[in-house]
């Protein structure tokens, strides 16, 4: 198929290769052209050829495809979809397992996570999250999150879709929430989340990585919930329910994968304070904790 | 990629042969002209006349003393060299023994816009299976290299040199050549690295700054550290892919197994420069020799005698010495982020070494990298500067934007990144002056010019800030017309820009002698201006760091014939 193809080129030629300057004409006495291989001091440059006072207008953008005209056009086609995607049309995903730690502390001991895996583009993504906690007995609280991210902004991604509690409470949630880059490399997200039973509760979370050595990294963490109502169901109270602040120092024997120690602080406030004590349970709770980052 | 299960046998069988028959099976895997030469060979072997062919397929190759697999040209990293003559009508018949679509662009070659060899732009793409004749005569003479432009493949392999001797006499005189070949090797698959690179854009750099840095006072000071993370710019982000994830190579051998071309001291060896790395820019030495560099991107220019030279991606640089003494020397090919070096020896004999130097310490960003060397300038209104819209209005600011280099300025006359204090002279755009007359020295009739846009946290990259994928208008232009182009880099990374099908004239230079160039690296927050002449085609325009290419620094130039509104 190729070959009447080829029995075309020299008709082909005739355009590009007759303007094509042939650049190798013999040059003119030059006295710079003796191959001396001594130093040479450049000469001063001149300015490059001036641009006329009125220039010339550019002409409108072709829709048409020359090599269209020599291949199968639908070929071409289907090439230039290729094209497309591989440049700049690439997806991509990440897994990132937050946190995965083992805590000991003043309260029960237990586990705790928080992760987040996105699919797609570099504008349109799927952003899955999840975090919670548990002990041996079991989950004692989680959640996971599907949400369609948006990039509106150069470091900021909106997030709209939902949340569904499994432990304490079954709960469905709808979901608004966004990620940043704060100044100073500082990572922070938000969301807001009203429950199929119209309560409403926030959260706010923000970290940011201090880079002690090239692998050893010191991470101040803090997150803040908020509800708008008392939640009897859940043992929250309105206003701050909560706050955990979190200082880890992850070792990356690769950057997708580092070990930490750290301690973790959490304290319940107001009426969800309250909750907690009429359950019996720490109101305030330090931890010791010990846990790994991994992410692909 | 895939690796089809055939191929991991071959893989097997090759790696088994290696080790049982140690060095001559691995010499089997180099290109003949890259194995050490005869002391009586006065060049490197080479495919030559009017019908080569060349296979694409996959292979294992062992890079100091470690298998990997490769896509590779006639079963060899580099490829063959292809040594043609200036006149001379060529046909290269690609054959793809891949499960996948492949290519290959001659770089730098002046061929019609349909044997350029871009799928999508000039021609289909060949489907696995099949043979594509590219058929064209030779018009220029000079260094220059080709590589796949499908995919991700050039990372892996598919690249290769060629050399076109002139018609007549050859202004830079030697007595024996050695082309060397600049890549860059890992063991990752190059989707790896992409994804890695849109995950965590500083996920392979190893050289940040650290607390523990700025306790023993080293890079920024405090109050300079503060100011960059306001602006979230990082000024160790140097490359992309570093040393951490590559072994870079010289004509396909690793630092360890320390490629030899060989000499007869006081011969006048031309040394034939080509960057076919991926990710890499390299700065380039031979300590103990001048180099008088007489052609760059296979044009002759006036001889300039320096101590090193910047080569960015898709480069070259044709470079005389003259060893006198009866010892070795060590070529340097350091990263520019000085994550690592590639090393390599000319010597009188084989088996002779020289020191290889440490790799210096590496470069930090700086101000006039971010487009803003204000001098003793108020800083406080610079966010507002970073990004103002009026400084390129054609722009749209989205999230692929992170900057406008508010005040740009021409770099040319700089060394590259971290050279400035070498210590010893270093090539600069503004030596090169172009021994043979410009065959166009008219003045411009127009101009345009494009940013150089991204986002290096999103590892965005574009032109005039949107990906192709994004579906941009092609820069338009008429047949014949004279264009001044100039290139605005609005990103904190160099990149090294290349358009096909034509040779620029960089806009300095005496008149009638600017240097003629296929590709040009233009610095961080610099500004680069070349004159053209267009010819008839669809042409690539695009950066040639590949995963900045891959991530959408891709366009086309479509020149059409006549003065009508884009009919031809």
């Amino acid at each position: 198929m190729k070959a009447p193809l080829i029995a075309l080129l020299p008709l082909l030629w005739a355009g590009p290769a007759l303007a094509q300057h042939d650049h190798h004409a013999p040059a003119p006495a030059d006295p710079h052209a003796g191959h001396d291989m001594g130093a040479m001091a450049p000469e001063p440059s001149s300015e490059p050829p001036p641009l006329p006072d009125r220039e010339t207008a550019a002409p409108s953008a072709p829709t048409d495809h020359l090599a269209d005209r020599i291949f199968d056009p639908a070929a071409m086609e289907q090439a230039r979809a290729v094209l497309r995607q591989e440049h700049g049309g690439a997806q991509a995903s990440q897994v990132m397992l937050n946190l995965f730690e083992y805590r000991a502390g003043s309260g029960a001991d237990g586990y705790h996570w928080a992760g987040e895996a996105w699919f797609g583009g570099d504008i349109d993504r799927l952003v899955i999250k999840s975090e919670g906690e548990g002990d041996r007995h079991g989950v004692e609280s989680g959640e996971v999150q599907a949400l369609y991210s948006r990039a509106m902004g150069l470091y900021t991604d909106l997030q709209v879709g939902v949340r569904q509690d499994l432990e304490p409470r079954s709960r469905t949630y709808a979901t608004v929430g966004f990620e940043t880059l704060l100044p100073y490399w500082i990572e922070a997200e938000g969301a807001v989340f009203v429950s199929s039973k119209g309560d409403v509760l926030a959260r706010a979370e923000g970290a940011i990585d201090w880079r002690l050595t090239q692998r050893l990294i010191l991470q101040p963490r803090a997150e803040l919930n908020f509800a708008a109502q008392d939640v009897a169901e859940t043992g929250t109270g309105s206003g701050l329910s909560d706050a955990e602040l979190g200082l880890r120092l992850r070792y990356e024997v690769r950057r997708e994968f580092a070990p930490y120690v750290g301690v973790a602080w959490g304290r319940r406030f107001g009426r969800t304070a309250d909750y907690a004590r009429a359950a019996g349970e720490e109101v305030s709770d330090t931890s010791v904790v010990l846990g790994l980052r991994a992410w692909f | 990629m895939r690796i089809p299960s055939g191929a991991l046998d071959r893989r097997r069988f090759l790696q088994s042969l290696a080790i049982l028959g140690g060095g001559a099976a691995l010499a089997d895997l180099l290109p003949a002209w890259a194995r050490t030469a005869q002391a009586g060979e006065r060049s490197p072997a080479a495919l030559s006349g009017e019908d080569i062919r060349l296979t694409i397929g996959h292979t294992s190759i062992t890079v100091d003393g470690r298998a990997s697999h490769a896509v590779t040209i006639n079963g060899t990293v580099p490829g063959p060299l292809i040594r043609l003559k200036e006149g001379q009508t060529v046909r290269l018949h690609v054959s793809n023994g891949l499960e996948e679509e492949t290519s290959i662009h001659w770089h730098g070659l002046l061929v019609p816009f349909e044997m350029d060899g871009v799928p999508g732009v000039s021609f289909p793409g060949i489907k696995p299976g099949e043979t594509f004749v590219y058929e064209f005569k030779v018009k220029q003479s000079g260094s220059f290299w080709y590589h796949s432009h499908s995919g991700l493949q050039e990372q892996v392999g598919h690249y290769g040199p060629m050399i076109i001797d002139p018609a007549g006499e050859d202004p830079a005189a030697f007595d024996r050549e050695h082309v060397v070949v600049l890549s860059d090797h890992t063991r990752v698959h190059p989707h790896q690295i992409f994804r890695r690179l849109k995950q965590q854009s500083g996920a392979f750099n190893f050289q940040r700054q650290t607390i523990a840095g700025l306790l023993k006072g080293r890079d920024q000071t405090l109050a300079e550290r503060l100011e960059w993370g306001r602006m979230l710019m990082d000024p160790t982000d140097i490359s992309d892919v570093t040393g951490a994830a590559y072994t870079f190579l010289i004509n396909g051998r690793g630092p360890k197994d320390n490629w030899t071309g060989l000499f007869a001291p006081g011969e006048r060896v031309r040394l034939r420069f080509i960057n076919a790395a991926a990710q890499s820019v390299f700065n380039v030495r031979i300590p103990g020799l001048k180099l008088t560099v007489v052609a760059a991107d296979g044009q002759h220019v006036r001889p300039v005698e320096v101590d090193e030279f910047q080569i960015g991606n898709a480069e070259t640089y044709d470079v005389i010495v003259r060893p006198v003494e009866d010892k070795a020397f060590t070529i340097v090919s350091e990263s520019v982020d000085r994550s690592g070096l590639g090393r390599a020896t000319l010597a009188p004999r084989l088996g002779m070494t020289a020191e290889v130097p440490p790799v210096r310490a590496r470069p930090l960003a700086n101000m006039r990298d971010m487009g803003m060397d204000m001098g003793g300038m108020d800083h406080g209104d610079m966010d507002m500067s970073m990004r103002n819209p009026d400084t390129a209005p054609q722009v749209p600011l989205g999230p692929g934007v992170q900057m406008l280099s508010p005040m740009a300025v021409d770099r040319t006359g700089e060394p590259g990144q971290g050279l400035a204090n070498a210590g010893h002279r270093v090539l600069v755009y503004r030596d090169l002056v172009a021994l043979e007359p410009n065959p166009d020295q008219r003045a411009p009739e127009r101009s345009i010019e494009i940013h150089l846009t991204g986002n290096m946290e999103r590892f965005m990259w574009g032109f005039d800030g949107r990906k192709f994928s994004d579906r941009p208008p092609p820069y338009a232009f008429r047949h014949g017309e004279r264009v001044r182009v100039v290139l605005v880099n609005d990103t904190m990374m160099a990149h090294p820009i290349h358009l096909h099908g034509h040779y620029f004239e960089l806009a300095f230079g005496p008149a009638g002698h600017m240097p003629r160039k296929h590709t040009v690296i233009v610095l961080p927050g610099g500004r680069v201006a070349f004159d053209f002449t267009a010819e008839t085609g669809d042409w690539a325009f695009h950066c040639h760091m590949l995963y900045h290419m891959h991530a959408g620094m891709f366009q086309v130039f479509s020149v059409r014939d006549g003065q009508g509104e884009g009919a031809r």
